[in-house]
């Protein structure tokens, strides 16, 4: 699994961040980046989907499923 | 205060100060999403309602179109300072009322030092607090939520990270329901309480700019928009507005949760039991009891649907009825502790998105972490005296539990 942070969108609510802290970090103005080039690890996946379905901007997005 | 006579149709004479409302607003929120869905009312100097999620994802997005120049839900008189002011630096309280092209520079002040890690930064201040506040009164087996604790954790962790006196935060504390709980419906008090904390900050500053510390102040005080020092009065209001934005709302927050918690034992025992659901809980307390609503000014006419505001119309945006819209959140009347789905816009969305949410969600969860940590059982001794602020920011104001 692969998740991408579209940059346009992200108003920086941190969600993804809070939820996900081991696949997403947030800049000094709180716009979201995906770690590791967005993989997924299989453990986190559950965590991978809560960002995306918590994401009040629809800004992230789970890349060639 | 000012009485007003019953609502009878809330579609055309709504009013966001009527005791029941206050008390619970989920059932007008229902009947206004199948009968308009944007309410409008003449009270309070007029305004337009919306209550469903797409509408307020769509408003906040039409910059300028709706000005942020005026948040409050009730307006502020005009007076020659406030006038002088918003010619100065174009904002009353910047960021907040800030529209393009101030907006994002302001903001981008303050930001830095709300970000995930930096509020990590200020958790062994909150959790060393909320153990004391709860060393307090746990041997006496009762307390009052929202006054022994919920109030001074906010207030005590914003006054730790502007930089002043952590002894002064009961006075910061009614400083701010004067303005922002009862100067809504009294503008006296509203002039009153601004000017006071404005004063507090003007003398604040100054000593800053003469001796410099470690703080929030002289951090605003060093930095430069455009190669140009922020002006002094854009500091005093920056400051007034984190202390006013601070304050009630993550009280009110935090204050909600416990009610929560109180008023339905099957979620108190599993949350006691299941301490790994506190990320996805906070973030669900959050979307049901949101506290705040803010307000737009058109500046133009915007038609939306069969709906026209005009110029100097005032639109609110209803995050916590936006939060409740069924066509978004399945089961959207239930608190779901492990809700899966939750794109939630307590803090609001678009450009002026919230910017003390990861203060207030580290608040949130040591709060409620630690208060579960040592009194996992717990229940309200009379829930009729239980009392309610509402309008701008709703939560409650008198949780009496015993333990």
């Amino acid at each position: 699994m692969r998740v991408r942070v579209i940059s346009d969108k992200c108003e920086g609510h941190n969600r993804c961040c809070a939820l996900a802290p081991e696949l997403f970090d947030v800049d000094d103005y709180g716009i979201a980046t995906a770690l590791n080039d967005g993989e997924v690890p299989a453990e986190l996946e559950a965590q991978a989907k809560l960002a995306v379905e918590n994401c009040p901007e629809y800004a992230i997005e789970v890349v060639g499923e | 205060m000012s009485k007003t006579p019953p609502v009878t149709d809330w579609t055309s004479d709504y009013d966001f100060f009527d005791p029941d409302y206050i008390k619970d607003p989920a059932p007008v929120w229902e009947e206004l999403r199948g009968k308009c869905p944007i309410a409008h009312t003449e009270r309070w100097g007029g305004s337009w309602m919306p209550t469903n999620y797409e509408d307020m994802q769509a408003f906040v997005r039409m910059v300028p179109e709706l000005s942020s120049r005026n948040v409050m839900l009730v307006s502020p008189p005009k007076s020659d300072e406030f006038d002088a002011e918003l010619a100065e630096y174009g904002s009353s309280a910047p960021p907040i009322t800030s529209d393009p092209p101030e907006h994002i520079p302001m903001r981008r002040l303050i930001l830095p030092l709300f970000t995930p890690k930096a509020v990590e930064g200020y958790r062994p201040f909150t959790e060393q607090l909320c153990h004391e506040l709860i060393d307090g009164f746990i041997d006496q087996g009762s307390c009052d939520a929202a006054l022994d604790y919920a109030v001074h954790i906010p207030a005590k962790t914003i006054a730790y990270i502007i930089g002043v006196d952590g002894d002064r935060t009961d006075e910061f504390v009614g400083w701010v329901r004067g303005l922002v709980e009862q100067g809504m419906q009294d503008p006296a008090k509203l002039i009153h309480y601004r000017h006071t904390i404005r004063e507090f900050f003007a003398e604040l500053v100054d000593a800053r700019k003469a001796k410099p510390k470690d703080d929030l102040i002289s951090n605003l005080l060093s930095q430069e928009i455009n190669g140009q020092p922020i002006a002094r009065k854009a500091v005093i209001a920056m400051c007034d507005l984190l202390l006013v934005a601070g304050i009630d709302t993550t009280w009110s927050s935090i204050g909600s949760a416990l009610w929560h918690f109180a008023m339905n034992p099957g979620d108190r025992r599993r949350m006691a039991a299941e301490p790994e659901l506190f990320p996805t809980a906070i973030e669900e307390l959050l979307r049901f009891y949101s506290p705040v609503t803010m307000a737009r000014v058109a500046t133009e006419e915007i038609h939306v649907g069969d709906v026209t505001f005009k110029p100097g119309d005032k639109v609110l945006l209803n995050f916590p009825a936006a939060n409740r819209d069924p066509e978004v959140f399945e089961d959207a009347d239930k608190v779901v502790l492990d809700r899966q789905k939750n794109r939630h816009i307590a803090f609001g969305i678009g450009s002026h998105r919230c910017a003390g949410s990861n203060l207030a969600r580290m608040e949130m969860d040591a709060a409620l972490r630690i208060w579960f940590e040592r009194i996992p059982e717990f229940e309200l001794t009379d829930p009729d005296a239980v009392t309610w602020a509402g309008g701008q920011v709703r939560g409650p104001r008198h949780l009496p539990f015993r333990f």
